[in-house]
């Protein structure tokens, strides 16, 4: 287990105040100055030693992102934006960021500004997240009375500016280009890549996108060192990470811990343990929603990183496990998932537009077990046809979560699924105009 | 995307308070010179605010000479959104989480209660007029499911009878103060902290 010296936020769960004085007590600011006297070239070296891997879903190296941007100015300025739409199903963990470190942000965003040669940041939070909005607005306005940050910010002689820009609860405001659109007054529909934002991006102007959590890690990376950093975790999967764990657990909370950490010790240790035991186990979604399911036997040994994760079919996302046991109705529970993808999909692509919606309709009929049998395989057919004919990855992350349910509880559905087709059932359809077709005696 | 319903009594006119007025100036000060559109979104905000919860369609034209956008734009934005009202939802707006993190922990008897107490459909306001119910997608405190949002407050770890207690005490226009159902401290286990145990604030 991570030793408690080693976890970054000190104060995920409020105990030691967010103001400021606080803050600094816990060391953030604390020698910004001499960070910020560094060169560019060496922040963004340090931050790839360390390894460190976007901690939004994707898994981008951080550092190979802030190397993205220009490295001189051009006649157009630069940006940093924070990505603090956190909408994913199974995900809180930027909101306690924004709660409770919101100083860790704000250094962090002032380092990452200065290594990619912007003088202005926009922090992108979700509608929802309001009185969260106003807790780190407070937080940037006592930044701005120390002098951490404005005109010549911590002494460094550079000048930097935040902005928080709130969302209106749309999930696909989370695709870094559908954020850009909506930053400048537009709805979030995403752009086609290339060009990537980080040449053309807010305005047109070259932007770099960043989660909160990734940012807020960078100052104390810099401060320990890329040692340190890349000293805990697997290779390539270093550092700790911020596990949200929800659903049927005794004790649901978020925890930060080690990457690689096994899940099974996070649930029993930090958790409390599924609800009626281990045994009573059914599956784990590991990283939000997109990510397919786990059954029971993978779970026993899988650990939480991105490599180990996609050696079994599915991905670290976000960390938000969601822990399912077998009380619930696997089905029901995929299908309220289908039905969020269907409401959140932004409408700019066929595929996923309508088949978001068939994927919906088709799992509420196999729950309620009205589908028939070769729909199961319609249903993988739907899937596979969204998946990758879409311009952002939306199109994944909704048909993964049910590609997951069919690759392991594919007996499940079959079980119920014992619909005739229609064409033997005989059954008066009133909507099917030639009815009559399917009477046995005409055909 | 959701499906908006419009409202079929609108107001003829609509103006911005000097207050807001006020804060509409600060907040286009935030975007680069010739970029007002970015805020777009502030304004529908600030909008929907002084309008008790939703907002008429003459806010949007308003808006739109504001910010010196054409009014289709503006009306794209505000449809595409789906926290922008565009008919009346009372003074408490109640929005419960039905997303499978929070429906495993049983979202269905919450939206019962608001069946039970508010109105059978959603998006209807009460007898008395003062709230309504709908259910949203995933409000982002799953590890403190079920949950729900009220007007911009976060009302978490709910069961049956804190959600009805919650819930009669808003129809009777009093406000219970946001947080924790279970008085649980923000995002730690139930039953005791496992980590960061001996952190002293130096």
């Amino acid at each position: 287990m991570l030793k408690d010296e080693d976890r970054i936020f000190k104060n995920l769960y409020n105990d030691l105040g967010w103001e400021i004085d606080c803050a600094i007590r816990r060391e953030d600011w604390s020698n910004t100055k001499n960070i910020l006297s560094k060169s560019r070239d060496s922040i963004i070296k340090e931050i790839k030693e360390s390894e460190l891997r976007g901690r939004g879903g994707a898994g981008f190296p951080t550092g190979l992102k802030l190397s993205f941007a220009p490295k001189e100015v051009g006649s157009r300025p630069h940006y940093l934006v924070i990505n603090a739409d956190e909408s994913e199903p199974g995900t809180c963990k930027d909101r306690d960021i924004l709660r409770f470190e919101p100083q860790k942000l704000i250094e962090g965003c002032l380092i990452a500004s200065y290594a990619v040669n912007a003088h202005t940041c926009y922090i992108y939070i979700r509608g929802e997240y309001f009185r969260e909005g106003e807790r780190l607005q407070a937080a940037i306005d006592q930044a701005y009375k120390k002098n951490f940050i404005g005109k010549n910010a911590c002494d460094s002689g550079w000048d930097f500016d935040i902005y928080i820009h709130y969302g209106a609860g749309a999930y696909i405001c989370g695709e870094e280009t559908a954020l850009l659109e909506s930053l400048e007054g537009k709805k979030g529909q995403p752009r086609l890549k290339p060009p990537f934002p980080a040449l053309v991006g807010l305005y047109g102007c070259p932007t770099i996108v960043n989660n909160v959590e990734t940012i807020s890690v960078i100052p104390t990376i810099l401060r320990r060192g890329a040692k340190w950093f890349s000293s805990l975790g697997k290779p390539k999967n270093t550092g700790t990470k911020i596990f949200c764990i929800s659903g049927n657990v005794n004790n649901p909370c978020n925890v930060e811990e080690e990457m690689g950490v096994p899940l099974k010790d996070l649930i029993e240790k930090h958790a409390g343990g599924v609800v009626g035991g281990w045994k009573n186990l059914q599956a784990i979604i590991p990283g939000g929603s997109s990510m397919p399911m786990l059954p029971k036997n993978i779970c026993e040994t899988i650990t939480m990183d991105f490599d180990s994760l996609i050696k079994v079919k599915s991905g670290l996302g976000t960390a938000g496990i969601v822990v399912i046991n077998k009380d619930q109705d696997i089905i029901k529970c995929i299908a309220r998932i289908a039905r969020f993808y269907k409401h959140e999909s932004c409408g700019q692509c066929t595929p996923c537009r309508e088949g978001c919606g068939w994927m919906w309709r088709m799992l509420e009929r196999m729950g309620n077990g009205d589908a028939t049998y070769k729909e199961i395989d319609l249903l993988h057919d739907v899937t596979k046809q969204i998946e990758g004919h879409t311009i952002c990855a939306f199109g994944e992350g909704a048909s993964w979560p049910v590609q997951g349910l069919l690759r392991h509880f594919k007996q499940e559905i079959e079980k119920r699924c014992t619909e005739e087709p229609l064409i033997k059932k005989k059954t008066n359809i009133p909507y099917l105009i030639d009815q009559h077709l399917l009477e046995k005696d005409n055909a | 995307m959701s499906i908006k319903k419009i409202s079929k009594f609108q107001p003829e006119l609509f103006e911005f308070n000097s207050d807001n007025l006020k804060k509409i100036k600060n907040e286009i000060k935030k975007y680069p010179k010739g970029k007002k559109n970015s805020a777009v979104m502030a304004l529908l905000y600030l909008a929907q605010e002084q309008n008790q919860n939703w907002i008429p369609l003459a806010a949007l034209k308003c808006i739109a000479n504001l910010l010196e956008m054409s009014y289709i734009k503006v009306y794209e934005v505000v449809t595409f959104y789906s926290m922008f009202n565009l008919s009346p939802v009372g003074k408490y707006f109640i929005q419960v989480c039905t997303t499978t993190p929070c429906m495993i922990r049983g979202s269905k008897k919450i939206t019962d209660i608001c069946k039970k107490y508010i109105s059978q459909n959603q998006n209807d306001l009460s007898e008395n007029k003062l709230s309504s119910w709908t259910e949203v997608e995933c409000l982002g405190a799953c590890v403190n499911a079920p949950m729900m949002q009220v007007n911009k407050d976060y009302y978490e770890d709910l069961d049956k009878d804190s959600a009805e207690k919650l819930i009669k005490q808003l129809l009777n226009d009093d406000f219970p103060t946001p947080g924790s159902a279970k008085n649980r401290k923000n995002n730690a286990p139930e039953a005791g902290k496992t980590t960061l145990l001996d952190v002293k604030n130096a």
